[in-house]
């Protein structure tokens, strides 16, 4: 049953002064679900991008046999013609075209120059049905949903007669929901005979659907762990990317819980375009002196919406309620007071809404706070070096210099620099939204150990997570909020799964 | 030998930076040769310097405009605008030059608060509100000259565009030793700054150039200055509009790298959410951005209505386009957040050696401007090329550009996914 499908051999791959992939060999059989784990900046994307032609076959060293016959390609669609079709972890789409027009792109239907619109619909609504999405293929993008939009990716390699699917973090923008509906399409694509190659930092979703997996560390493939040899556990994965065990996943802690820090009370924010939605109704919560609170809730449910609305009012419009620190009511409807009232928001999306990326760590570091390290708005440069280098190596920053370029860095490394930057600013309390998104797991503990010394130097934290392990691991008490509303506070002793999830998932008439 | 490697390693990491150097050098050359010398004599050096001195002063607003993101298209005719300006004020009702000076400043100032106000606070793209500046100020311009030029200029007002620092020998030297005197100081300044920053450099342990490359830019950079120097000393001194640049290029330099005013420009064009994100009042500073750059212009336009010695209505025409292309040579990125006052400052050198090299050969403007037109794309299209080689990306930095002016990429809030909310009883 095991017939190879792809293999490839003695994969090296360089760029100036870095090697990124050191003969690395990758065997998929056909039929399977194939996943490729490892750290951030382990090499998994370049690997793909060899694999798809985006870097031409004479800039690597290595073979690529595909259904038993050597490939060159020397462009995307020279893969693609071979039905090898990757899906990026940012989706390719056009906002403003249709569902149809997107499943086409580049590929249109037509004849003699003039695209045949409704055979386009026509297939793309059948495509639509094979991806179990029933929506109506003339829909602009847009208007669909992040989870919806994957699915149209789908749909549109499906439209190349895919043999060889390749999905980069497939889930890391879905909700639960969302996933699992992705996960099992991928299932049911492979008793079609579709096999897919799927790159994931989840665990449990490499679990649920991979038939092998394949771990890459350091730009070397480790070993290929298989199903049916019992070879997938999680602590076996675990150990194969970090190349050591870990013993425990999340940093212990004695938190040493003070007064109330800051308190939001009766908070509602409407849609900024769409007046007639409430995302956020009357919501009343607190957190104190060292101690660190969640926020669970499913995507949508208003989280970052919440926190933003909060932090200068970076989101919504007509907000109203009220915000106390340390009992007294404090204007935060602009970002810089929001800063000078000591809170500090750590966006979920740090290459967008948090970093700089063509600048470096230091100016990076110094952006939410110039004005500590200034006299009359001239900037002290060395007093500015000084205190990025003190980040470099408190935080474990790993970089050449403080003048390395934050785009360089891997997504752990990028996501220090983001948290150096708050904690530069001296705040009482911090929001970090989704701090460990698409960072590998030994830096996520690094994260975590990061979140426990700012508690115990007396910070208030606020983490929004969408990983209830993650919650219930770092926090001493979770909110959980549900379309707007916060439906729940668990202390962490009475926390499960379950609890969170039952209340992240009730209905408030 | 590693030292060697080092260095050449170090300069094809910085191909840019190097290219331009060596660019201007080589356009020089050329041009001495072609001219059979006469680009390098100390009247044309000279004239070289007073004639791109305006050009240059548009290019330092130009590129800091640019680095936070926008584009001025209308500086030409603010520049011309001011120029009739001056003209109204001193010749038609007699004002005193020290009076009219910092009065077209101020209405410099004013003019550029009119197109920051569309532009920060109304939020229309920078290229649309002073594309409409370019037609708007062009109009006043006609209006305030009633299609006729104003002339002639007082003396006082002259001097900055053709006038000469004095001789303090007396006119008994073949070289004015006052220019020396500054010429020898400032190379020297320069030099000490540098080796100054490689000290602090190594004591916070950044990277450093390799000393190669640094002692072989910064002889260059001495040489270069002491050349111009000896070739200014032996003509008529130095320009009064020289040491006006100067002190700009000076203060503008270290507004850019070390004022809050500076780091928050290169935030905004960086990554514009992110810089709100971080408290930054991004449309209080685009606001100053363009206040700046009105004043800049309004210096420019007397600055060139001085050396003609008369307001024109078509006063400043295709100034914008030259600065703009100054600062674009100058290694400035076109998605905003890169850039330097210097580098744009060897842009406009560039364009204003080339400009004077294809003048003295007798080349018409059709050939001068062709000419230009190719350089201007030939230098963005090594920068593109070079950041696609080191897979910095920037292919697609035009359209996101564009892209990012008129529809601001959808944040947490526009996304839809985000809002919709999820009901898990769906299935």
């Amino acid at each position: 049953m095991n017939v190879p499908i792809l293999q490839m051999r003695g994969i090296t791959k360089t760029f100036p002064g870095v090697k990124a992939l050191q003969d690395v060999t990758l065997d998929v059989n056909r039929g399977e679900v194939h996943a490729i784990c490892g750290e951030n900046g382990a090499g998994k994307s370049t690997l793909m991008k060899v694999l798809s032609g985006v870097y031409p076959h004479n800039s690597f060293d290595g073979d690529i046999l595909f259904e038993n016959e050597p490939c060159e390609f020397n462009s995307i669609s020279d893969s693609e013609k071979r039905g090898i079709v990757i899906i990026h972890q940012e989706l390719a789409l056009s906002p403003y075209l249709s569902i149809a027009e997107n499943i086409y792109l580049g590929n249109e239907l037509a004849n003699n120059g003039w695209v045949d619109w409704r055979k386009t619909n026509l297939e793309a609504a059948k495509l639509l049905a094979r991806v179990g999405l029933s929506e109506n293929p003339v829909t602009p993008i847009q208007h669909i949903s992040v989870g919806k939009q994957q699915l149209v990716e789908i749909a549109k390699a499906l439209s190349k007669e895919v043999k060889l699917l390749i999905l980069d973090e497939p889930t890391a923008a879905l909700n639960d929901e969302d996933s699992d509906h992705l996960l099992d399409l991928i299932l049911h694509l492979k008793g079609q005979g579709v096999t897919s190659i799927i790159i994931s930092h989840k665990l449990n979703e490499i679990r649920k659907v991979a038939d092998a997996v394949t771990i890459i560390r350091d730009g070397k493939s480790i070993e290929t762990l298989r199903l049916d040899q019992g070879q997938i556990t999680q602590e076996r994965i675990i150990r194969g990317m970090v190349g050591r065990d870990l013993e425990s996943l999340y940093p212990d802690r004695t938190p040493n819980i003070g007064e109330e820090v800051l308190r939001i009370e009766d908070w509602t924010v409407q849609h900024p375009q769409d007046h007639s939605r409430i995302v956020v109704h009357n919501a009343n919560l607190n957190v104190r002196k060292g101690e660190v609170v969640g926020l669970a809730g499913l995507m949508g449910a208003g989280r970052t919406e919440l926190a933003m609305s909060v932090f200068g009012r970076t989101y919504g419009r007509a907000v109203s309620g009220r915000v106390y620190k340390y009992g007294e009511e404090i204007d935060t409807s602009t970002v810089s007071d929001a800063i000078d009232h000591g809170i500090a928001y750590a966006t979920e999306d740090r290459k967008h809404y948090g970093l700089n990326l063509i600048e470096d760590i230091k100016r990076n570091i110094s952006m939410a706070a110039l004005n500590k390290l200034a006299k009359r708005g001239w900037v002290d440069g060395n007093k500015e070096t000084t205190i990025a280098n003190h980040y470099r190596k408190s935080m474990n920053i790993k970089a050449p210099s403080v003048a390395a370029i934050t785009g360089k860095l891997s997504g752990g490394n990028q996501q220090k620099v983001v948290l150096s930057k708050w904690m530069f600013s001296d705040p009482d309390v911090l929001i970090l939204d989704e701090p460990t998104r698409g960072i590998d797991v030994g830096a996520k503990f690094e994260i975590y150990t990061i979140i426990n010394e700012l508690a115990a130097a007396g910070k208030a934290v606020i983490v929004i997570s969408s990983e209830l392990p993650e919650l219930l691991g770092i926090c001493d008490r979770i909110y959980t909020l549900s379309a707007g509303h916060i439906t729940g506070e668990v202390p962490i002793a009475e926390a499960t799964q379950e609890t969170l999830m039952h209340f992240m998932t009730q209905e408030k008439e | 030998m590693s030292a060697l490697r080092e260095s050449l390693g170090f300069l094809t990491s910085r191909l840019r930076q190097v290219g331009i150097f060596v660019a201007l050098i080589l356009i020089v050359i050329l041009f001495q040769v072609l001219t059979n010398g006469i680009l390098l004599e100390p009247q044309n050096v000279s004239n070289l310097v007073v004639q791109n001195s305006y050009i240059l002063i548009l290019a330092i607003g130009m590129v800091m405009v640019i680095i936070a993101g926008h584009i001025d298209l209308s500086v030409g005719s603010i520049a011309g605008f001011i120029g009739a300006v001056a003209g109204v004020m001193i010749v038609h009702w007699g004002w005193a030059w020290w009076l009219a000076i910092p009065a077209c400043l101020l209405v410099g100032a004013l003019v550029g608060a009119w197109q920051g106000y569309w532009i920060a606070y109304v939020g229309i793209p920078a290229f649309i509100v002073t594309l409409a500046g370019m037609l708007i100020f062009r109009g006043l311009t006609l209006i305030t000259l009633k299609n006729q030029q104003i002339t002639p200029f007082p003396n006082e007002l002259r001097a900055l565009g053709g006038g000469f620092l004095p001789d303090i020998s007396g006119g008994t030297s073949v070289l004015e030793w006052l220019t020396v005197i500054l010429g020898v100081g400032g190379t020297a300044a320069i030099l000490f700054q540098a080796i100054k920053e490689r000290r602090v450099r190594r004591k916070f342990n950044l990277e450093n150039e390799p000393m190669a490359w640094f002692a072989v830019k910064n002889g260059f950079i001495a040489v270069l200055m002491l050349i111009i120097t000896f070739l200014l000393a032996s003509y008529r001194g130095t320009p009064i509009v020289l040491i006006v640049l100067a002190a700009l290029v000076i203060l503008y330099s270290a507004l850019m790298n070390n004022s809050i005013f500076g780091r928050h420009t290169y935030a905004i064009g960086g990554n514009l959410h992110a810089a709100e994100l971080s408290g930054i009042k991004t449309k209080k500073v685009t606001f100053r951005l363009f206040v700046n750059m009105g004043v800049l212009a309004a210096l420019a336009g007397l600055v060139f209505t001085a050396r003609l010695n008369s307001a024109q209505p078509a006063g400043g025409t295709g100034f914008e386009l030259d600065s703009i292309a100054a600062a674009f040579i100058g290694g400035a990125a076109v998605q905003g957040g890169i850039g330097t006052v210097a580098g744009a400052m060897i842009g406009g050198l560039i364009m204003g050696v080339l400009n004077n090299g294809m003048s003295i050969l007798g080349l018409g403007t059709d050939y001068q401007q062709l000419i230009k037109g190719l350089v201007l794309l030939l230098a963005v299209g090594f920068d593109i090329f070079n950041k696609n080689r080191t897979g910095a990306g920037g292919g697609s930095s035009l359209s996101r550009r564009f892209k990012w002016k008129t529809t601001p990429p959808a944040t947490e809030a526009t996304k839809p996914a985000k809002t919709e909310p999820v009901r898990v009883d769906a299935k």
